[in-house]
């Protein structure tokens, strides 16, 4: 069974329709890139798979459970899910050791000494125990986006979302974020990630989804896609970011 | 001027002018500080419920913000001492105008509390609604409830950005207090107007008072402004330059 799967999900703003019958899915381990223009649709279909986006035809599974579902309940399985967002993120008003405490205490009951050390332990991991008792304010924008990463492992989850993860960091600062992704689906986690940056694609990502105008246009294996892409779409879109 | 008419008897109560003057900055405290908690507990409950996503809750926030603010404070004092003990059931209006003790001062307190508390909604509004949408979706993310997400993420951050506007208005409540006079509540304008009817020391007692709100509200400026700075966020945008 996959960990995430779309089943034809469509999602309208208004009168305007921004996913149109999208179906995919990620297995267990498997790291997904999805790829496209601006307005494309892929950070809106990254946040059906939390229910940060509500969308209005279609399901969406993760680990057997149905987002859209009434019966759902979403902090409980978001809670399984950790989340990268582009801007990073994190609580400006807690230092980076309670950035991380926050969730695995009030959601998951863990009490402040076992998330601390947990938050600790992963800090080491991503390189950032020595700014363990800094606010985000004090960091650069890799180091926030490499404590968000933390932050969402904090929860032992089942998967990872990825939205532009390295859109908003200055070029020198994109390799430590890549780094710890790329470390991560080595690892063997289960990952969907929406990013620009092909050379993560090509390393480690097993399939790469291109969106254009709200579809899934390539759905392919990463050699498939950087190989013989068969829409035309996707080719202008490949040779105009990969030129750079 | 001549201040030695303080320490004269006073027309009536047995102690001197100044103990006039006296009970009349404890009234003024007294109102503006129950009329704040009031307005603070009640304003942030509003401004609240005036950002979630449910209608039924936002609705009636924002009819009670246009409401309050639209009125003059004058008017409403009026209405809460005069008019509403005459619509209510008589009963409660009977108690309203002969058992309740000191029935003034807490029409006072109740008015200037939820005229204030109407002004608090809309800046603890304006502060929740200036942080990033994306702290939303953060908070929630990890598995935080919406409340929770409010509990811990958007207010922290809120009253934060929002203790400028909020000591303003913190300010205004004691500036705003003098108002309850026109219904018979003997704080300090009222005093000092009654001290120079009886004693034509106008220049002198009008000049306390207003020595005494400048010192009242300059120790709120300033407690405010060590809480501001005690709740500083290292490395954060909005409090640098302090």
């Amino acid at each position: 069974m996959a960990m995430i799967e779309f089943r034809n999900v469509s999602k309208w703003y208004g009168s305007f329709q921004v996913l149109k019958d999208c179906s995919t899915s990620v297995e267990k381990g498997e790291v997904v890139v999805v790829c496209g223009p601006s307005g494309s649709g892929k950070s809106t279909l990254i946040k059906c798979v939390n229910g940060l986006e509500p969308f209005q035809q279609g399901e969406v599974i993760v680990n057997g459970q149905s987002v859209g579902d009434r019966g759902t309940r979403l902090p409980q399985l978001r809670a399984k899910i950790g989340m990268v967002f582009q801007h990073f993120e994190l609580f400006p008003h807690m230092d980076v050791t309670a950035n991380l405490n926050l969730a695995q205490v009030k959601v998951l009951g863990r009490s402040v000494e076992e998330a601390t050390a947990k938050s600790h332990a992963l800090l080491q991991r991503v390189g950032m125990i020595e700014h363990a008792k800094k606010f985000p304010g004090q960091l650069s924008g890799g180091q926030q986006q490499r404590v968000a990463i933390a932050r969402g492992l904090a929860m032992d989850p089942v998967a990872m979302l990825f939205d532009e993860p390295t859109s908003a960091l200055d070029p020198e600062m994109i390799n430590e974020v890549l780094d710890v992704m790329v470390e991560l689906a080595q690892e063997g986690m289960t990952m969907m990630c929406v990013t620009h940056e092909m050379g993560f694609a090509r390393k480690v990502a097993h399939r790469v989804i291109f969106m254009d105008q709200g579809e899934i246009v390539e759905d392919a294996p990463k050699e498939d896609f950087f190989g013989t892409p068969r829409s035309e779409r996707a080719q202008q879109f490949l040779s105009k970011i990969l030129h750079h | 001027m001549d201040f030695g008419f303080l320490f004269e008897p006073a027309f009536s109560g047995g102690g001197t002018y100044l103990d006039w003057v006296i009970s009349g900055i404890q009234w003024t405290l007294y109102l503006s500080v129950l009329g704040w908690i009031i307005a603070f507990v009640l304003g942030s409950i509003l401004g609240v419920l005036r950002t979630v996503p449910l209608a039924i809750l936002r609705v009636p926030a924002t009819i009670y913000v246009e409401v309050f603010r639209n009125i003059p404070l004058l008017v409403q004092m009026f209405i809460w001492y005069f008019v509403v003990p005459e619509i209510v059931p008589k009963a409660a209006g009977d108690w309203l105008k002969t058992q309740m003790p000191m029935p003034e001062f807490w029409n006072a307190v109740f008015c200037l509390g939820t005229y204030t508390a109407s002004r608090v909604a809309e800046q603890v509004r304006a502060g929740i609604q200036s942080i990033p949408r994306g702290q939303v979706h953060a908070g929630l993310a990890i598995g935080l409830t919406l409340p929770q997400t409010y509990r811990h993420v958007l207010l922290p951050m809120s009253y934060r950005i929002i203790i400028p506007p909020l000591t303003t208005e913190f300010l205004t409540i004691f500036k705003n207090s003098s108002v309850a006079l026109t219904i018979g509540v003997l704080e300090l304008t009222a005093q000092a107007r009654q001290i120079s009817e009886y004693t034509f020391q106008t220049f002198e007692i009008f000049t306390i008072a207003t020595v005494v709100y400048a010192l009242i509200t300059l120790t709120v400026t300033f407690t405010m402004r060590w809480i501001e700075g005690r709740a500083r966020v290292p490395g954060y945008i909005g409090t640098t330059g302090k």
